[in-house]
């Protein structure tokens, strides 16, 4: 049992050596398909900060009225994390408020002066929220609609951002399908071309197979190498395509960085590379064994 | 002692290929198969290595129904038997020793007596200067040869040949048969399909003439006979 195990590796081993071009061929088109797979994962990543991006420039503001305590702020803040929508509240108070306005208006100084005529601060506190999700502002909102809270709220700029929210809600959301569809399309064209190139070279042993059956191989016995190519196939497709991506993405990050900052895609890769290159190993692997195990199917029948 | 019952071959959709084949094959004996190109020797070989299946009738080797066999017994059965074919059929990436060497190892044949057994066929075939040559190395005759070695790796009880000179010429044609004839008397049993006049009539052994699927004539000592 263990040295028929044994043969058969040797034999796959030996078998992937000598037939070099087909081989090479093989890895070639796997190393396509692998690579683009995991470019795919990559586009995803990026799709993600971009759209978590996006998200985290929304955020609605509860403007409180001015005669009321920071107590009161801090008690309804205490509830409103409580929220498992709420990723974040963040308390302005008064003074804060005011410094934020001189500090962005430091260049006006009608405004500035007006405002030192005033004397006293105009601008009231305010919890600035965000969400987990986009589409979930409308149930925070609606957390402050409650009795004890209408008398110390002034306004929520929710209704003026509102059409924003949703169009932002909704550009997230199609941009994510979109992305997983095309995915999903890639991926499988990955694998059907993978596939094929398995068959071409199984189709060319197909002779091979019958003469091995009937010097009285068992089906295990005579499908077992072109398994065992078929995973070396995947293992160095996988290795390959990692030696390709790593300076790629190298060079590219940073361009990538320029247009849509605070993703930095050669820093995720470099974070997560044994996660991907186990990824790559095991999408090459059992692309390669599962497709050598369905090509070889009907040759077997002798 | 194999026993062919009233046995037929019909390959869709209407040819009949073997015809109420009645056949007894003795332990030991060397039996050839003449016939006209289509008359069934090959289709006789087939149904014997199960590469077909009998349409009816039995084929009995002892107690054994050869047609009955459950898939996962037939690569028992095929190395109880050796086979040698007029195209070879060699494995073109294997070299002549691998090719020897891997119809033991189908088997689970211990490495010691493979390395001990390969060279000894190699010499038995004359070929132990040829061992690392692939099959695209050899000459016609020496790819026989290696064949025939590697029908022998797994000590047949039987030996098959199906034309196996129909691609060589004169010299190789009487190597390879007397190299048969060797095996033959080391107690096997070899059935030999031909067409070949001369090596019917210089063997001097039982003949059996096949003729659109019918044995026409069964000679112990046979010469061919002219269509
Ligand atoms: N797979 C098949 N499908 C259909 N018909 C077949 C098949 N194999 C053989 N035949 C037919 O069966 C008949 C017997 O063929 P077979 O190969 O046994 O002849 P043969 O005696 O070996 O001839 P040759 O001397 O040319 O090798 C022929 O008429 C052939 O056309
Ligand atoms: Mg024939």
């Amino acid at each position: 049992m263990f040295t028929t195990f044994v043969r058969i590796i040797k034999s796959g081993c030996i078998s992937f050596w000598r037939n070099k071009w087909l081989s090479s061929s093989a890895v070639s088109m796997m190393s396509l398909a692998i690579l683009g797979i995991t470019s795919l994962l990559l586009v995803n990543v990026l799709i993600n900060s971009l759209t978590a991006n996006l998200e985290d420039k929304i955020d609605i503001s509860v403007y409180f009225n001015l005669d009321t305590s920071e107590d009161e702020i801090l008690d309804a803040r205490v509830d409103l994390v409580k929220l498992n929508e709420v990723r974040s509240a963040e308390y302005v108070s008064t003074g804060e408020a005011l410094n934020k306005f001189k500090d962005k208006h430091k260049d006006n100084s009608i405004l500035m002066q007006s405002l030192d005529e005033l004397g006293n601060n105009p601008l009231s506190a305010s919890l600035n929220i965000k969400a987990q999700q986009a589409s979930q502002y409308e149930s925070i909102v609606s957390f402050f609609e409650q009795e004890k809270y209408n008398e110390i709220i002034d306004k929520i700029n929710y209704l003026e951002n509102k059409a924003v929210i949703a169009r932002l809600t909704s550009i997230t959301r199609s941009i994510r399908q979109i992305g997983l569809v095309i995915l999903l399309v890639l991926a499988g064209l990955a694998v059907l071309v993978t596939f094929n190139t398995i068959r071409l070279t199984i189709y060319s042993s197909r002779r091979e197979i019958k003469v091995m059956k009937l010097v009285g191989a068992s089906n295990w016995f005579a499908r077992g190498p072109f398994i065992i190519e078929g995973a070396l196939y995947g293992v160095i497709a996988a290795l390959v395509s990692l030696f390709i991506l790593y300076p790629l993405l190298w060079y590219i990050s940073p361009k990538i960085t320029s247009y849509l900052p605070g993703t930095d895609l050669f820093y995720f890769f470099q974070a997560n590379i044994i996660v991907l290159f186990l990824i790559q190993i095991l999408v090459g692997v059992s692309l390669g064994t599962i497709s050598s195990l369905v090509a070889i199917r009907r040759y077997l029948e002798v | 002692m194999i026993y062919f019952k009233k046995v037929s071959k019909a390959y869709p959709p209407n040819c009949l290929a073997l015809d109420n084949i009645n056949l007894t094959i003795n332990d030991e004996e060397f039996v050839s198969i003449a016939g006209r190109s289509g008359a069934g020797k090959s289709t006789l070989i087939k149904l014997l290595i199960r590469e077909e299946l009998p349409s009816k009738g039995q084929i009995l080797w002892g107690d054994q129904d050869i047609g009955k066999l459950h898939n996962r017994d037939i690569p028992f059965w095929r190395r109880q038997i050796g086979m040698i074919f007029q195209d070879f059929r060699l494995l073109p990436n294997k070299t002549a020793y691998e090719n020897i060497a891997f119809a033991m190892e189908v088997g689970g044949c211990p490495k010691l007596e493979i390395e001990k057994s390969v060279p000894q066929l190699l010499k038995l075939v004359n070929l132990i200067n040829k061992a690392d040559n692939f099959p695209d190395q050899l000459s016609g005759g020496e790819q026989q040869r290696v064949a025939i070695a590697r029908a022998l790796a797994h000590r047949p009880k039987v030996l098959v040949a199906d034309e196996p000179t129909g691609n060589l010429d004169l010299l190789n044609t009487w190597e390879i048969i007397k190299l048969l004839m060797k095996i033959n008397e080391l107690k096997t049993i070899v059935i030999l399909s031909t067409h070949d006049r001369d090596i019917i009539n210089g063997l001097d052994r039982r003949v059996i003439t096949l003729e659109k699927g019918k044995i026409i004539k069964d000679d112990p000592k046979g010469k061919y006979i002219l269509f």
